[in-house]
């Protein structure tokens, strides 16, 4: 058991160690701060900037747990207040069913639905022209994919507080509402911020519905009707191609390792301010 | 089949309402001169629990048995029987903490004061959860400070100028005898303290927002000696504010402190009257034989 458990670190340092290996070229090259800070993407001519698709990443990451954040708590709060048990049974195949589908099925539907939504009425109330493929249509895609998760492990949460505790804060005059602001949420505060954590490392590397709507041009957004070109989008896209330019296939690593180390850092940090809360309830 | 479809529709519509409702009783917050325990309006001219033809049914299995109770004001109410006889499912239903019981259907007449407590509903029904305290069986602070366990109550109903919470706080505190011990760590998670401050601590809370009736179920069996005799002492105290409904599987407990007494097996009461008439001179065979023993 100890040697699986050691298997299992072991692939997470083999995996970053080989795709540090494989970047290493590039590294060679260029200065890690030029990479990582410089706008211009032309591999063509040997400029690796990785800033925009930084950038990207994180944009669509961060408005997909905006949005799917407070949808979330309201809808778990909802479904676990009295007597919506009838209702929870109604709702919970339906989020299974919305958790397994595949994401390109999220992808098409974006493509088909929201990015011309986005270009056709809601983006033209804020700027003169947008093509749809943007920052919002994959926060929006990306939102939906994660909502029914986060929804039913909040519901699970939520259903560890003992009834007790919602009898207790309801009988000293508390409405059903003011219970779940201050009693529940309250509780299960660590809990909440587990999910959001997992449902955030999901996010950052969901890469094909992100492709299909985000409009993958390589420019850091500025707003959330510019296009933009997350991360594990651009490994998907270009990896196999145009592998003869020199450095590139190195540069997909390097954007590769970056994404783990987001990945990774994210997790560490979400675990140390977990431990950091649950010592302080 | 109506029912099945209507019931959480028009559930989820009255809570969706209470979404905008900051609180739902008006307190009395005059800051001068302020008195901590009279911050609210005392609706009910008279705290008594009257049951009248009360059927209690869970998924069609009939737990309550057209139950016919008055339970007097300022008494301690001793409500006693064998386990699994609907002692809790009683206490429950006089607080409404039943609705939230699958398959219920509550048939009858409860009334606490004129308050019908059956048919009301919504904001209604938050307001009159106010008045009736709940003791659990093993004691559950919130989840946040001493201090703010107390102040929850107040603050929920309306009640935020720090300077009176202080007082209140304070004075409830004092009330159940916790004061001494804790002035100095008020602010600290109240699962910190022992499982016996703790229930004093719940005991503070429900007092705080100044109900008429106190409900206990069973509120000493998790306890330890000490502590449940400390308990027992207070609600001995507080009869003289407040009523008292008191669930316990211990006899001697009932004869101890109780003024009233409730004998009920099988989801019917058997009998009710003065703790001394039940206990010493009984009118039932049942009554007899589960004092004497028999069976528990």
């Amino acid at each position: 058991m100890i040697a699986l458990a050691f298997t299992s670190l072991l692939l997470v340092i083999g995996m970053g160690g080989g795709l540090f290996a494989k970047s290493l070229p590039i590294l060679q090259e260029h200065s890690l701060s030029n990479l990582l800070f410089s706008s211009s993407w032309h591999p063509m001519k040997g400029e690796f900037g990785f800033f925009p698709f930084i950038m990207g990443t994180i944009w669509v990451t961060l408005l997909a747990i905006v949005l799917a954040f407070p949808i979330s708590i309201l809808v778990a709060v909802f479904l676990t207040g009295f007597s919506q048990k009838r209702i929870w049974k109604l709702v919970y195949p339906i989020l299974d069913i919305l958790a397994s589908l595949p994401s390109v099925i999220y992808g098409v539907w974006g493509t088909l639905l929201i990015v011309p939504w986005i270009s056709r009425f809601f983006g033209p109330i804020f700027v003169e022209y947008t093509s749809g493929y943007t920052v919002l249509a994959g926060g929006i895609v990306l939102a939906v994919m994660i909502l029914p998760v986060l929804i039913s492990l909040m519901t699970e949460l939520f259903k560890t507080v003992p009834e007790e505790l919602r009898d207790v804060s309801i009988s000293l005059g508390a409405t059903t509402w003011q219970t779940a602001k201050f009693v529940i949420l309250r509780k299960t505060k660590a809990g909440i911020f587990a999910i959001v954590a997992l449902a955030i490392s999901r996010a950052l590397g969901e890469t094909i519905a992100v492709l299909m709507v985000c409009g993958n041009s390589a420019e850091t957004p500025h707003s959330i009707f510019n296009a933009c070109y997350p991360l594990s989008a651009l490994i998907a896209n270009n990896y196999g191609e145009m592998l003869s330019v020199p450095l590139y296939e190195s540069a997909l690593m390097l954007a590769a390792f970056l994404l783990f180390i987001i990945v990774l850092i994210f997790n560490l940090s979400s675990q140390l301010v977990l431990r950091y809360i649950k010592t302080n309830e | 089949m109506m029912n099945a479809v209507t019931l959480p529709i028009v559930n989820a519509a009255r809570q969706i309402s209470t979404l905008w409702k900051e609180n739902i009783i008006k307190p009395i917050t005059r800051s001068d001169n302020f008195v901590p325990d009279c911050k609210f309006e005392h609706t009910l001219e008279k705290a008594e629990i009257d049951v009248s033809g009360l059927n209690v049914s869970i998924k069609g299995k009939l737990i309550l048995k057209d139950i016919n109770l008055k339970i007097p004001e300022k008494k301690i109410t001793c409500i006693i029987g064998p386990s699994g006889c609907g002692k809790s499912t009683l206490l429950k239903t006089f607080n409404r903490l039943i609705d939230s019981t699958e398959g219920i259907h509550v048939e009858g007449k409860v009334q606490l004061g004129t308050n019908d407590i059956i048919n009301t509903q919504g904001n209604a029904l938050t307001e009159m959860r106010r008045h009736i305290g709940l003791i659990n069986q093993r004691p559950c602070p919130l989840p946040m400070s001493i201090y703010d366990n107390i102040a929850y109550g107040c603050k929920i109903n309306g009640i935020h100028n720090r300077h009176m919470l202080d007082k209140i706080v304070e004075h409830y505190l004092k009330a159940v005898g916790l004061w001494d011990e804790i002035k100095n760590r008020l602010h600290t998670p109240a699962s910190r303290l022992s499982i016996g401050q703790q229930q004093r601590l719940c005991l503070a809370r429900s007092l705080a927002v100044e109900p008429e009736f106190i409900l206990a179920d069973e509120s000493t069996s998790a306890l330890d000696p000490i502590s449940s005799k400390i308990i027992e002492e207070l609600f001995v105290r507080l009869k003289e504010q407040y009523s008292i409904i008191m669930v316990t599987h211990t006899l001697r407990q009932a004869l101890r402190i109780a003024d009233y007494v409730v004998f009920m097996y099988l989801g019917e009461v058997i009998e009710a009257g003065d703790a001394q008439t039940v206990f010493h001179s009984p009118q039932e065979e049942l009554t007899k034989n589960y004092l004497s023993g028999a069976f528990s």
